[in-house]
């Protein structure tokens, strides 16, 4: 297995062009959770003119919908939730200043493209792999939208959080590259 | 007549919850470290370790395996000599649905109505319950609970007698290459051929019951599902980032159908392949 790359956050264009698609990363800093219902809500704020609760510029975001904390414990299980979902409002999230974003499986062209207008990188993290994950969650702090239970955006303090480059700042796409050389259709 | 209380199934149903939730079955578990030992990419290994360590954490520290702990899919098989005595069978299992997944911290997943409001009931129920009615007098509980990011890539061909066998093929295949590396590979894959396009579903899911290292008792259908494994991991999709690990097992079951038709449903499962099971 290769070395794999330290990041520290906040998560800058610099850093995030230095990344290629098939990078194995630990990340360390804070990364901030929203998915489905804190996109809607937030691509609509943005609609209305209206200032959104986070400050995204050089953040990771998140996609993840953990389950609830035991006592003592700073999170639930934790692993990453499909991304496509949050493709329709991703575009306009990037504009935001995000630069880096985890989860799991494929996303639209016109995502890897503002990626690229960007300098964004996509990462996943091993769907399924949900308590392993929750290892490197050190604390977990609502941001916005509490009332969306799981779905409220938070800050995660991680330390050596696992992830893996799917799509770098150019557009090169590991889930294409990876499989090709194990396709024997 | 035997009578069984309902406190005992509300009770049963939730500690069925938490186990399937925690603990991974010990056939996937060995399929995985299969997939591990033969993997051919280093990611693919790398993945894999990962998904391995995550089940042996979410075991030894009562954790959800995965963060999507689901819908909770029943399958009851109600001896027709039993008596049930306190309340509803359905309002005993949601009880118990509802009572596990509180108690064991898993996420309630479910919303009342999928189109307008979308609504969280905030403990996870209804539950989905099939229930099929049989000799003697002894109550049988099996729990799948089923995450949606493969659920959402399940699906369904009606085809026509003359497919035949490649047909069948063609059509799993063309379900799991749309697929691709979105529902948590390696994937558990059911599959249901035969009866109405509802049953082919059905059987696709109760196909999913059966231990990943158990064939089909029909010779023809246990060589297709063999047949099957194999193309799915030709495929190259692997554990999520490419290999040669695209899937544990394909489970096949098969029911009667009509002349003209030949449904094949396939229900596709992540490697978080959760159930448990009770005999009442
Ligand atoms: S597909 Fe399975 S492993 Fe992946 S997130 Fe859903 S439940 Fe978890």
């Amino acid at each position: 297995m290769a070395e794999k790359i330290r990041i520290t956050t906040p998560f800058t264009e610099e850093q995030s062009r230095k990344l290629k698609a098939g990078d194995s990363v630990l990340i360390t800093g804070t990364i901030i959770s929203a998915r489905d219902a804190a996109h809607k809500a937030m691509t609509e704020a943005l609609a209305r003119g209206e200032k959104l609760p986070v400050d995204w510029t050089n953040q990771i975001v998140y996609y993840l919908g953990p389950t609830p904390a035991k006592p003592g414990d700073p999170i639930g299980s934790c692993g990453p939730t499909t991304s496509g979902r949050m493709d329709a409002y991703t575009p306009k999230m990037l504009d935001q200043g995000i630069k880096g974003m985890i989860g799991k499986g494929s996303r639209e062209p016109a995502v890897v493209e503002a990626m690229k207008k960007h300098g964004v990188t996509y990462f996943a993290a091993v769907g399924g792999a949900a308590a392993l994950i929750a290892k490197s969650v050190k604390k977990y702090e609502v941001l916005a939208y509490p009332e969306l239970g799981p779905e409220a955006v938070a800050r995660l303090t991680v330390e050596d959080f696992p992830a893996i480059v799917v799509i770098d700042s150019e557009g090169n796409n590991f889930y294409e590259i990876g499989q090709a050389p194990y396709r024997k259709l | 007549m035997r009578t069984i209380q309902v406190e005992k199934i509300v009770e049963e149903v939730a500690q069925m919850c938490k186990e399937a939730a925690y603990y991974l079955p010990e056939d996937v578990y060995q399929a995985l470290k299969r997939g591990r030992e033969t993997e051919k990419s280093p990611v693919g290994c790398d993945v894999l370790d990962q998904i391995i360590r995550n089940a042996e954490i979410a075991k030894s520290e009562d954790r959800p395996i995965c963060q999507d702990t689901g819908m909770a899919i029943i399958f009851l098989e109600v001896g027709q000599d039993l008596h049930i005595e306190g309340g509803g069978l359905n309002d005993a299992i949601n009880q118990g649905v509802a009572k596990g997944y509180t108690e064991g911290y898993l996420r309630k997943s479910v919303v009342a109505e999928p189109l307008f409001n979308r609504k969280n009931t905030q403990n996870n129920t209804p539950a989905v319950i099939y229930t099929k009615m049989v000799e003697g007098d002894k109550l049988k509980i099996q729990l799948a609970p089923k995450g949606f990011g493969s659920e959402n890539k399940s699906g369904i061909k009606m085809l026509v007698p003359a497919d035949g066998v490649e047909g069948v093929k063609k059509a799993v295949l063309e379900i799991i290459l749309h697929a691709s590396c979105n529902p948590c590979p390696p994937m558990v894959v059911g599959v249901g051929i035969g009866g109405t396009m509802d049953q082919a579903a059905y059987l696709s899911k109760r196909a999913l019951l059966r231990p990943t290292n158990v064939r089909n008792e029909h010779p023809d259908y246990a060589k297709l599902e063999a047949e099957l494994l194999t193309l799915i991991n030709k495929t190259g999709i692997g554990p999520q980032l490419g290999g040669t690990t695209s899937a544990l097992a394909v489970n096949v079951e098969w029911g009667a159908t009509h002349i003209a038709g030949l449904p094949v449903a396939v229900t596709i499962c992540c490697h978080a392949m959760r159930h448990s099971e009770r005999i009442l």
